[in-house]
């Protein structure tokens, strides 16, 4: 059984791992997005694998099911992005090539080291916040205030999307927000009015 | 009940494999006389002009942001709607708390005109 | 050991019985919706092939596999292939958690009928795997659902397709939201993700009776997520020469109609598990006692399980009768107001309930008032929605273009 599992991580970890490089490695950036869903996918399934069956489902949900959602949405607004064409190095890629080493060096290095590698006994049953039910109890107690943030956070997403979108809109096409229109129709009324 | 996780995925395996058994079997019997005009993209019956490449509109991305933000808010609920029953009208409050930040940036959305189509 | 080769087997069995038990579904789907579709317009419908049109479906079968198979020169061939397995895909995962039966052969019929959470001792083979967050499932599978149609509409590298394909991806996800908050206040009033419980829950009363709102939204909103009639535009045939599958034939047309009829049966599938009680029914347990008695444990848990596989098949057909009926009785909307209703009525009606369903349920413990209680409310706020619904000016969004006119001079005032 644990040979089984240890199999089935190597499958699921490969799987991850390669449709992570794929999706640099392709210049069509359809396609990269496309392996990043499949990435997004693994990392469900290994959170499976851990048993937590809840952020499995959670990173389907909100990772393949939204997020690569508006990436697409995101790319199809942009121009032609799509002919392949393009350097094969950009002018700076010694900077990105600094940055991704040192965030190795600052993030991974470490982890890498610093963590004990020795398998200790199971975490007890009762520690563990797997469960749905155990979850909803922990965001109503433990972690109220995160969750209520959570949801502040949220908001500012959605707002923000919204008034740079529509700085946006103003520039492309004349095309009117609610308040400018109503202002509009109250003038015109007037107008009339004064008619 | 994560003994029944095998099921899952050998079901999981089952349904990746199942589509492709027709479109092979469809691809070794069908004919295949592929000709130019046959392969060409429809566009009325008229020689495909220009790129697909629209632009799309910008309303596309508000309506994908709003979804995720609502779903991740669902997806906070689901724990919590199992779980209210136990807890009472303390969970009913913050929950309510969660609701009405949620509610507010919807009627901005509403308000703003983002959720209407032109 | 045995025991181990022999849970694997029945595990094969399962799989290999439920994928062939839902293309059959599928194939005769479309046998049922085309007679149905055509007696409700006054014509006969497909009744050559074999006695009454039974052998029809194996007919298109076989004129589809030996359709020439087209592959355009211009679209992306890996994608363009990909696609329609991938709506097929999460159509037929949908099945894995749910129960279409109840038929325990570790034990008694009792199994079915007892507390889930008292009682481990249960085998249920006419249900794949019964999960812990089973509703959740669902809601993950129907939401990856939408990259067959948008990736269709990519790959073809066509216009219509393409704008097929684009206006799918805004619809789904827009009507994902309403459904999934739909279906949270009947999880909040089951208090459990795992179906085969939700099931248990509803065997004094159906969730439909205390969330019949919910019922109703989660009706709507997936027949949007089916992109069936009257919320077909992706696939307006006036407009977009039938959308995102345009540049598709043969077998690989064949997928996309297939992951669209199979989630029509999954959908439905749903709502009767969600809604209608399950697989359960008045007199099942009294027909496994009679059985039982009659001829022992296993007989009775065999008579349970066909008895109530049986329960939920006519729920089912009666579910998809409801569709067919819709798609013969209303035309398509359009794709404005599609938006519209998608956001600005179902999802904060949903909210609505879910909102409702918690206060009913903390202010009111007990389950019969709360239940009672809630169905008020909802006969309310339907009649509500409906009195406003009814006033609204037509299309508002509209106006805002003619706002924008230009100036007409003024008449001169005499």
């Amino acid at each position: 059984m644990e040979l089984l599992i240890q199999i089935i991580f190597v499958l699921i970890s490969t799987l991850i791992l390669g449709a992570a490089v794929m999706v640099v490695r392709t210049r069509n950036v359809i396609h990269s997005a496309l392996w990043l869903i499949a990435s997004f996918f693994g990392i469900g399934a290994l959170y499976l694998l851990l048993e937590a069956e809840f952020l499995a489902i959670a990173q389907v949900l909100i990772y393949v099911g939204a997020i690569s959602v508006l990436i697409l949405f995101a790319i199809m607004l942009t121009h032609n992005v799509t002919s392949g064409e393009g350097h094969k190095f950009y002018q700076r890629w010694w900077l990105a090539l600094l940055v991704s080493l040192m965030l190795f060096a600052v993030i991974l290095v470490p982890t890498l080291v610093g963590q004990d590698w020795t398998i200790t006994a199971r975490p007890s049953e009762e520690s563990a916040i797997a469960g749905a039910v155990e979850m909803g109890t922990a965001f109503m107690r433990e972690y109220l205030l995160p969750f209520e943030i959570a949801a502040v956070l949220l908001l500012v997403a959605l707002t923000g999307a919204i008034v740079i979108a529509y700085e946006e809109r103003a520039q492309r096409r004349r095309i009117l927000t609610l308040a400018q229109e109503l202002a509009l129709r109250k003038q015109q009324q007037q107008n009339h009015a004064e008619e | 009940m994560l003994i029944n996780y095998p099921f899952i995925a050998v079901f999981f395996i089952a349904s990746v494999i199942f589509p492709f058994i027709p479109l092979i079997m469809g691809y070794l019997v069908a004919p295949k006389r592929p000709t130019e005009g046959k392969k060409s993209t429809y566009e009325c019956g008229l020689e495909a002009i220009g790129d697909i490449w629209v632009q799309f509109r910008v309303q596309y991305y508000l309506y994908a942001i709003a979804f995720v933000v609502f779903d991740v808010e669902v997806v906070f609920l689901y724990p919590w709607a199992v779980s209210f029953g136990q807890i009472g009208v303390f969970a009913l409050i913050a929950m309510s708390i969660f609701l009405l930040i949620l509610v507010a940036s919807l009627i901005y959305d509403w308000r703003k005109g983002a959720l209407e189509w032109i | 050991m045995d025991d181990i080769v022999v849970q694997v087997l029945i595990m094969l069995v399962q799989v290999v019985v439920l994928v062939l038990a839902i293309s059959t579904g599928f194939a005769y789907l479309t046998l049922f919706e085309r007679r149905l579709l055509a007696r409700m317009q006054n014509r006969v419908g497909p009744n050559r092939a074999g006695p009454g049109g039974f052998l029809q479906p194996a007919a298109d079968a076989v004129k589809l596999f030996f359709k020439e198979d087209v592959i355009p020169t211009l679209v992306d061939r890996g994608v363009y292939l990909l696609a329609p397995a991938l709506a097929v895909i999460p159509a037929l995962l949908i099945w894995a958690v749910i129960p279409f039966g109840c038929l325990n052969i570790a034990g008694d019929y009792q199994a079915c009928f007892a507390d889930p959470a008292t009682n481990p001792n249960l085998h249920n083979i006419f249900q794949l795997a019964d999960i812990d967050i089973g509703v959740l499932y669902l809601l993950a599978i129907t939401s990856i659902g939408v990259y067959g149609i948008t990736l269709a509409g990519w790959a073809s590298n066509s216009k219509y397709a393409m704008l097929g394909g684009i206006r799918a991806s805004a619809q789904l996800i827009s009507y994902e939201l309403a459904l999934s908050s739909a279906v949270l206040a009947a999880v909040m009033m089951a208090g459990t993700l795992s179906t085969h419980e939700v099931i248990y829950q509803q065997m004094t009363m159906w969730f439909v009776i205390p969330q019949l709102l919910g019922f109703v939204l989660f009706l709507i909103s997936g027949t949007a997520e089916l992109v069936r009639a009257p919320f077909d535009l992706v696939e307006a045939e006036q407009e977009l020469t039938s959308g995102y599958n345009a540049e598709y034939g043969s077998m690989k047309f064949a997928l996309f109609f297939m992951s669209e009829y199979i989630k029509m049966i999954a959908i439905s599938a749903i709502a009767v598990t969600l809604y209608l009680g399950g697989w359960n029914a008045p007199g099942l347990e009294l027909l496994g006692s009679l059985m039982t008695g009659m001829a022992g444990p296993l007989v009775g848990s065999i008579a349970v399980g066909l008895a109530s596989f049986l329960v939920f098949l006519v729920k089912v057909v009666l579910i998809l009768f409801l569709f067919v009926w819709m798609r013969a009785s209303w035309p398509r909307v359009r794709y404005d107001k599609l938006m519209y209703m998608g956001w600005k009525w179902l999802l904060p009606l949903a909210l609505l309930n879910v909102a409702m369903t918690a206060v009913f349920v903390v202010v009111l413990p007990d389950a019969l008032i709360h239940s009672v209680a809630l169905f008020v409310a909802s006969l309310v706020v339907m009649a509500v929605a409906y009195v406003v619904s009814s006033r609204v000016k037509p299309a508002p969004s509209r106006s805002r273009i003619k706002m924008v006119q230009p100036e007409v001079p003024r008449r001169p005032s005499s």
